[in-house]
This record gives structure tokens, sequence and C-alpha cells, in this order.
């Protein structure tokens, strides 16, 4: 895997019972680029996704992420069956053990890669600050000891943690609304706080479901200059999942077309608004029909 | 007038104890949807943890009171919270993923096992423990007067510092903010990066703790206890979960002060024998019109 990559899938497969939602699914993510995954409704996007982050256990297939100056595969992780040789050699045997017992999901994120999610899932009952203080909580490395004593270093990695919740908010433009319930906030404002609390975990790669779902033309265009801000200042690869294809030309360095669990293009968006798979796919058209996206 | 005022301090301390052990049920409902029967239980075994700890302090020369009940308290917490640990770990955690009458039964069947085992280990004899604090004070009101022991006193002041040290926590500190994520969305906590099951493991503990603590205080006072001990007062603790709205942690504090005062008066007043249907009442007639609970929130589907 070549270091400017920083997510790798490989012949990803995720079957529900009978029916595969993604079949022999391959893409690279160049790091430090906005990517766009695309594709008609029922393309199986989200479902990549749910993969990705370990949402889902991927029936077969493999993930890699390159981050955080080393290597996670997403699909081990999470616990994978054992395997034949698994027996003959003791150090995989004890790895496989390992993540048996105490991986999860949230190995993921620890690895570096951070997700929103299409319909909103804030902590609702909580203060807009504490959702971004909970995200934080690999980074606020003190115990519940020190907490109950209210220690000297407990008040300043709060204070730290504080100060980062305060610059993220001021990012997303949600600086006055810091002490109100996240349930509370408008729809757009909690799009923003949820991309803010994805990046209050500090990833290298943040994986955006539909970001602009629901959001008027101006906010679509705070959405897009927001996340450049991500990619150019916090060096964050962003790989995103959107229906609005105006904005997707507009930002992506790079765009992924699924239809019905499978990757039928990939390339710059120069390509892939002339390629006529992509536009049969849309449109239903016939192929060597003149349709424009 | 003085058997009113009399039975409102006795409510007052018995509820204060429903309480600590309704937070048990209250949080692991609200963290993993199940009812917890085993957590009565937990009480129990702190009960025959707390003599154990007397036993051994005494043997080893340590007299003063002071000394033995925080030397009690710590030994039976950690135990009974290290209890609350293996539970969770050997009968819940296997079946996270399967219905949640599986992990009901898993749970009866963990009460009937700790019920057995502290059978055989420690016998079917009721067992007691000496009184370590005697004395009282006493005001005269009218023509009778209103006794307060100095263990009374002692169990509603640890009883509300367990509650305020545990309403911080949940409130203040990094873990019950994990705890409250968890708890409000486990999926999504884990996709920020908190390991879920260990703050599951740490609920369970939470909860055994404040059993624990339950269990050294009402062991104190009362003197004697049996393996049986824990059933009556899970279920009383569980109706306390939830008359105050099962899942809220000032529910279940409010909720057991409610059941502990109602009864008493209602033992007091008019019959002690009925007490406990009156207490089963009052669920009844509270779950009619708040069908949530006091402090419950009406369950909505989520989508």
């Amino acid at each position: 895997m070549s270091q400017d990559n920083i997510l790798k899938v490989e012949n990803l497969v995720m079957h529900f019972g009978g029916i595969k939602a993604l079949n022999d699914v391959t893409f690279d993510i160049k790091r430090g680029s906005v990517s766009a995954l695309i594709g008609p409704n029922g393309a199986g996007k989200t479902t990549v996704f749910n993969c990705l982050t370990g949402f889902y256990k991927a029936t077969g297939g493999s993930i890699l992420l390159d981050a955080g100056g080393k290597q996670t595969s997403v699909v081990k992780v999470l616990g994978e069956k054992f395997k034949g040789s698994d027996f003959t050699s003791p150090a995989s045997f004890f790895e496989r053990v390992k993540y048996k017992m105490f991986g999860g999901s949230h190995l993921v994120n620890r690895a570096g890669l951070a997700r929103t999610f299409q319909n909103i899932r804030l902590f609702k009952e909580m203060s807009v600050v504490e959702n971004l203080l909970v995200a934080q909580h690999m980074r606020v490395n003190r115990g519940m000891m020190s907490g109950i004593l209210n220690t000297k270093a407990f008040q300043k990695s709060e204070e730290e943690a504080l100060q980062r919740a305060f610059y993220w908010l001021e990012v997303v433009h949600l600086t006055e609304f810091a002490n109100r319930l996240a349930g509370e906030l408008s729809y757009g404002q909690q799009r923003r706080l949820e991309i803010a609390r994805a990046m209050c975990t500090n990833p290298e790669i943040v994986c955006l479901d539909e970001p602009a779902a629901g959001l008027n033309p101006s906010e679509t265009e705070a959405l897009a200059s927001m996340i450049r801000v991500l990619r150019d200042e916090h060096n964050t690869t962003v790989l995103l999942i959107e229906h609005d294809m105006g904005m997707v030309m507009n930002i992506s360095d790079y765009i992924v077309v699924l239809d019905h669990g499978e990757v039928i293009a990939k390339g710059g968006p120069d390509d892939i608004k002339s390629n006529p798979k992509v536009i049969a796919a849309y449109l239903g058209a016939e192929e060597g029909e003149e349709v424009t996206l | 007038m003085d058997i009113v005022l009399q039975q409102l301090v006795n409510g007052l301390t018995l509820g204060s104890v429903y309480g600590l052990i309704a937070i048990g049920y209250t949080m692991v409902y609200g963290i993993i949807g199940m009812i917890n029967f085993a957590h009565g239980d937990v009480y129990m075994v702190s009960s025959y943890l707390t003599a154990i700890a007397i036993a051994l302090l005494t043997f080893f020369g340590m007299e003063s009171f002071p000394i033995i009940i925080f030397g009690t308290l710590i030994f039976t917490i950690v135990v009974t919270g290290a209890y609350g640990w293996v539970i969770e770990r050997v009968a819940y955690r296997p079946l996270r993923n399967s219905s949640r009458l599986s992990v009901l039964i898993s749970a009866i069947g963990m009460s009937l096992i700790l019920q057995n085992y502290v059978q055989i280990s420690q016998g079917a004899r009721q067992q007691g423990v000496p009184t370590l604090l005697t004395g009282a004070i006493r005001f005269d009101v009218g023509d009778g007067f209103v006794q307060i022991t100095y263990m009374k006193l002692f169990i509603l002041f640890a009883a509300f510092l367990g509650m305020g040290v545990l309403t911080y926590i949940i409130q203040k500190t990094k873990l019950g903010r994990m705890c409250r994520a968890t708890q409000q969305d486990r999926k999504m906590a884990s996709i920020l990066g908190i390991n879920t099951d260990r703050i599951i493991s740490s609920v369970f503990v939470i909860g055994a703790a404040m059993a624990a603590l339950a269990g050294v205080l009402i062991t104190l006072d009362y003197g004697a206890f049996d393996f049986y001990v824990g059933f009556i007062i899970g279920i009383k603790a569980f109706t306390a979960a939830v008359l105050g709205g099962i899942g809220s942690l000032p529910g279940a504090m409010l909720g057991g002060v409610i059941l502990g005062l109602s009864e008493a008066l209602f033992a007091g007043l008019i019959s002690s024998d009925y007490k406990d249907v009156f207490s089963f009442s009052l669920l009844v007639i509270i779950l009619i019109f708040r069908p949530s609970g006091l402090l419950g929130k009406p369950e909505v589907e989520k989508v």
C-alpha cells in the first residue's frame, strides 16, 4: 500500500441474508483529498460507510486504514472468525483472540476515522458543548478518581477540552448555542454540530454521510467551504456521500460511483460527468444517448 | 403527632436505602434496557460481606467505630463491585446481541445461583452482626417523643452522600459523560471511540457499589440477615425505580424516598401488616396516571 493512500478498500462484500448489498467494491482514497461516493438510491453507499466505520462487520474483503502512523485492518479489529492458519501461528492466534475479546467499533475511531450520519445521531439530551466534550474523551486522559477529587491535572485537561470544543463551535458557527440542548437546535445546526463532533475525535479521515441533505443553497455553499477548511487547515481527508451533484462536482478531487453494490466508475469530476455508464445509472438512459449531468 | 414524626424519620432512612438500591436497577435499565433481577441478590451478598469484614477487622483487633465502619465500607464496596463486574461479564455480555428475553432469563438464573451459592457456602440459618453504634437523640413532642438513633442518622448521611457523589460523577466527570452518551445511543458512542463494553461494565460496578453501601447500612442497622433477604428488598427497590421512572437517576432516588415514606407512614398510622400492599397499590396508581413514572420520559420510538 503506497503511502499517499489513507484508505484502501479491496473486494469488499457485504451480504444481508440473501441480499448482496455490496459486491466486490474496490477503491482507494488519497491522503488529503476530498472524495465523494455517489450513486442512485439503494446503490450501497451508506453500507460502504457502515463497513468502513465498523458499524457493520463486512462479509468479506479488506479495509485498510493507514492513519496515525500505523495500518489498521477494520475487518480485523471487529473480531474475525478463526482461520486455519491461526492454529499454526501463535502470534496471529493471540491477536485474533485479543480482538475477539476487546475489539469493537470504538477501535476504528481510535485509529483515526470519524463519521457523521445521514439521519442525525447527536446525543440530544446533552448540551451542545457536552456533545463535543464526549467525543474528546480519548484526549481527556484522566480517570474517575481525579474527576471526583478535581485535581489540577484534571482541571487543566478539562480546560483544554473545552477550548478545543469552543474552537470547533466557532468553525461551525454555533458558539452562541453552546449551552443549549443539542436536540433543540435546528436541522442545519444539528448537521454542523455533528461534523464538529466528528472532528473533535481528531480523525485523519472523516466520512460525511449526505452532509448537505435538507440544507438550502446558501447553507450548502457554507458547508462546501467548511469542507475545504477541514482539508486545507486540518489536513483531514474527507470522504462524502452526497446527492447534490453541483456540490460534489464543485469540491471533490475524486469520485467513486456505485450502482447495485458495484463500482461502475471512478475518477476525477470531469471523467465522471462524461462517463456513459454513470449517466445510464442515474437517468436510465440507453448507452450512446446524449445526456449531460 | 409523635408517631407521624417518628415514622417520617424511619421512612426517610428506609427510603434513602431503597433509593441506593434502585440506582442499580435504573442505571442498568438505562444503559442496556434490561432488568437486572440479580441486583437484589448482589445486595444480599454485600450483607454477608459486611459480616465478614466486621469479623476480620475485630479479629485483627480494631475496635473503634470509625475504623470498623470505613474498613467495612471499603471492603464491601470493592468486593461487591467485583461481583457486579463478574456477573455482567459472565451472564449478560455473551447475550448482548440476543433478544431482551434471554438476558432476562439469564438474570433470573444469576439470582438463583447467587442465592444458592450463599446458602451452601454460608449456611441457611439467619446470621447477625453486633450493634456497633448505640445511643439516640430524643425530642419531646407533645405527650410522646421522637427518637432518632445515631445509626439512623449515619444511614441518612451516608446514603445521601453516596447519591451526591454518584450524581456528581454522572453529571461532571468524563466517565459520567461517556455513560450518558452510551445510554442515549450506544452504537454512536462506539463510533466516537468510546469502549461501550467497558462503560457497561462500569455501570454494573457502580450499581453493585451502591447496593453494597445500602447493604452495609441496613445490615448494621437491622443486625440480622439470611440468604433470602435480597428478594423482597430487591422487589421494593425495583418498585422504587419504576415509581420514579426507570432509567432516570434522580427518579430512582425520589422513588425510593417516596416509597419508604409512604410505607412507614402507612405502617405507623394504619396497619403494618398491609404496608407492602399499600406500597404496591401506590405503584399501580402512579403508573395509571403517569405510565413512565414520576420523572421518566415517555418512550419514543427510535427512528
